[in-house]
């Protein structure tokens, strides 16, 4: 049933999507506005995410062959979706972790919620751009790669910009941590990395005892 | 039965059981190891073919007719319906007429020739020609000349090491293969000479080197070599041109030259070619428009006691520019189209019909394959089957520009072997030729083949655009100037609205 408090909640998930798109042109302004005015919410990060991680997907399936032959035999498509969020989710753990230090006003969710409504023109390009590939030839693929790559430009800048007002750094400090932080993306893979294979390692010599144990006994 | 029998009989019927078990599980994988002809799909996959060419027999020196078995042979040249063996260690060249499809009959064994000359045998003689007028050409290796004789082996003239400065005055000259073009000129390669192939005028003079293979070397062994000392340069690797392994003359008069020897990265990288197509600058003009490069296996790993790159020792032109490479190290033979698509590879090492052990040259009659085997000292003759002879079919249909036909060649070609891409892309081209673009364009999408999806969708993008553009003028009209109109309607209320008049 559509009570009037679930019809509000709508209508500001509606407005605070709506937003994006205003982000999306006037990111100073926007992005200011996302945290300090209140204007973003975290049901459109993440509906934005999700049409990103869908976008992702349906380009798979629909983008001509002659841009992008699939072999879909060797397809996984939670590879596809990791490839998303797992940076996305290494992105807020380094920039949260080193900005906080260094009198960040963004908060957690603010750096996420942030970095989510910088996606939006992935699938504002992209999804146009299915219906592009299929009537392009092989010669004409520049106009395709073209957007593409605008697309991403456009959303790793915008990504830039935001960060610099949610924390309210100024050009120069925006610019070292975002440095800062994709280092911190490497420190934090490579412990990861470090980690699994210790565990990993760990397991198997509990196993090996275990059998020996086993083997022994029986 | 005491209750231990059973317990036996029982343990003996399980490993009955189990070793059955084993025994179909691997003849099971056995099935599965893979066809004797085979192909690669778009991602470079293995797949499974029909046979095309069948054996028709193994021919060792009883077939033959001979009384010694052949020893060491290294050429073999076929001319109209002629086989010529070069019996290399016996210092012999062969004639065979081939009589019947299995049958080879010796007509002739080439001792000696007549003539005024010095030595009147040959001498591990490595390669044998016939030119257009019917004048033998030998490579007389050990002799260190190329001879010319007519048919009745008389003594014409000889083709002696080349008077050039750039060639050592030490060097034997040992001449291992050649070519004669239509109107005489001999092109040749020799032990050691790695600057082409060595070009002779009709009348024997040395005319110079053409075609020699293009230098590679890497940017990191140019530094190197510039840091090096003098001594420490002589012991670094020369970037010299690599040294051609065979020729062919195909009927246009195009040279096709092989190279064996090339380094594994060097063909990945395609800074070397395996198989080159030389015209009459010596310029490189073989089309590469498969999905591959024209190297053989894609696969170099070690196995079976094989490993790196195929060895393209020999090379066979058809009339129909199919050509056929002959892979030393694997036994296996390659044949590519005219525009460098692999069409099957079969073959292999084995003493079975129709693999062997050292293959060392190739050469055609018609579409039938002679190959020579110089460690197993036999001649294996090839003829393609029904699906073979198909596909040959539906290449020529296609370059005659009968296209319908070649079309329904190419489908009957897909019925037995439905994993084979160039059938797709075959019934493709014969639909686009048939101005079915919306079909071809399905076709080439199955097979990722986007040249020529490219060029169908041209087409139907523009048929398409030429049935709508009704559609598309109303769609353009109806999202330009509606709101438009719309606009100058609101406005025009909107006056009327706030107008002075209308106020009281």
């Amino acid at each position: 049933m559509l009570t009037s408090a679930r019809i509000e909640k709508l209508q500001r998930f509606w407005k605070s999507f709506k937003f994006a798109f205003y982000c999306a042109t006037h990111p100073l302004d926007g992005y200011w506005d996302l945290t300090h005015e209140r204007r973003g919410t975290y049901a459109a990060a993440n509906f934005i995410l999700f049409l990103t991680v869908f976008t992702k997907l349906i380009k798979l399936q629909f983008t001509s062959f002659v841009i992008e032959p699939i072999d879909w035999e060797n397809t996984n498509i939670f590879l596809h979706i990791a490839s998303i969020l797992f940076p996305l989710a290494i992105w807020v753990v380094a920039n949260w972790g080193l900005t906080t230090l260094f009198d960040g006003k963004g908060k957690f969710g603010q750096i996420y919620m942030a970095t989510c409504y910088c996606m939006l023109p992935y699938p504002m390009i992209q999804i146009p751009l299915i219906f592009l590939s299929n009537v392009v030839t092989s010669e004409e693929k520049e106009f395709y790669s073209v957007l593409s790559a605008l697309s991403l430009v456009w959303v790793l800048f915008w990504i830039i910009l935001a960060m610099g007002q949610i924390h309210e750094f100024s050009v120069g400090k925006n610019f070292f941590f975002t440095i800062a932080s994709l280092f911190g993306m490497l420190v934090i893979v490579f412990i990861l990395l470090l980690f699994f294979s210790m565990i990993s390692q760990g397991v198997a010599y509990f196993i090996s005892l275990g059998k020996e144990a086993m083997f022994r006994m029986s | 039965m005491t209750k231990k029998h059973v317990k036996n009989f029982i343990k003996g019927l399980s490993a009955f059981v189990a070793s059955a078990c084993i025994l179909v599980g691997s003849s099971m994988t056995a099935l599965a190891e893979g066809s004797y002809t085979y192909c690669y799909d778009y991602w470079g996959e293995v797949q499974d073919s029909p046979n095309a060419y069948d054996v028709v027999g193994v021919y060792t020196f009883k077939d033959l007719g001979l009384d010694l078995q052949l020893n060491n042979p290294a050429g073999l040249t076929a001319n109209g319906d002629m086989i010529f063996v070069c019996d290399t260690g016996n210092n012999r060249i062969l004639q065979f007429k081939r009589t019947a499809i299995d049958k080879l009959e010796l007509v002739r064994s080439i001792e000696e020739f007549k003539g005024d000359v010095e030595v009147n045998t040959f001498k591990n003689p490595k390669d044998f020609m016939i030119d257009e007028e019917g004048y033998y050409y030998i490579c007389d290796t050990d002799n260190n000349r190329v001879l010319k004789l007519d048919s009745d082996l008389n003594y014409i003239m000889s083709f002696n090491k080349p008077v050039d400065a750039t060639l050592d005055a030490d060097q034997v000259f040992q001449p291992t293969k050649l070519v004669v073009d239509g109107a005489g000129r001999v092109y040749c390669i020799a032990t050691g000479i790695n600057k082409g192939l060595i070009k002779y005028e009709a009348d024997g003079q040395f005319s110079g080197f053409v075609g020699a293979t293009p230098v590679v070397f890497d940017f990191m062994d140019y530094v190197w070599k510039r840091l090096a000392s003098q001594e420490q340069r002589d012991k670094l690797l020369n970037f010299v041109p690599t040294e051609y392994d065979n020729l062919y003359r195909d009927h246009d008069g195009f040279i096709y030259a092989v190279c064996a020897s090339h380094l594994e990265e060097d063909l990945k990288s395609e800074s070397a070619q395996a198989v080159r197509k030389l015209n009459l600058k010596g310029d490189d003009i073989l089309i590469r428009n498969g999905d591959f490069p024209i190297y053989g296996d894609l696969y170099m790993g070690s196995g079976g006691g094989h490993d790196g790159p195929s060895q393209i020792t020999d090379v066979t032109v058809f009339d129909n520019d199919v050509y056929v490479c002959l892979d030393k190290n694997r036994g296996r033979l390659f044949a590519y189209d005219n525009q460098g698509r692999l069409l099957y590879v079969f073959g292999g090492n084995g003493n079975e019909d129709g693999y062997f052990r050292t293959p060392v040259a190739i050469d055609h009659i018609g579409y039938d394959l002679f190959v020579l085997d110089t460690l197993d000292k036999s001649i294996t003759i090839f003829t393609p089957n029904t699906y073979g002879k198909m596909i040959f079919d539906a290449i020529d249909q296609f370059d005659a520009g009968e296209y319908t036909k070649s079309g329904e060649t190419w489908q009957k070609v897909m019925d037995l072997n439905g994993n084979y891409d160039l059938a797709y892309i075959g019934v493709g081209r014969s639909l686009l030729r048939q101005e079915r673009y919306k079909e071809a364009m399905k076709y080439f999408e199955l097979k990722y083949n986007d040249d020529n999806y490219s060029k169908a969708l041209k087409q139907y993008r523009k048929e398409w655009v030429e049935d709508h553009i009704l559609v598309i003028f109303i769609l353009v009209f109806a999202v330009l100037i509606i709101p438009m109109i719309i606009g100058r309607l609101g406005k025009i209320k909107h006056e009327i609205d706030t107008a002075d008049i209308f106020k009281y």
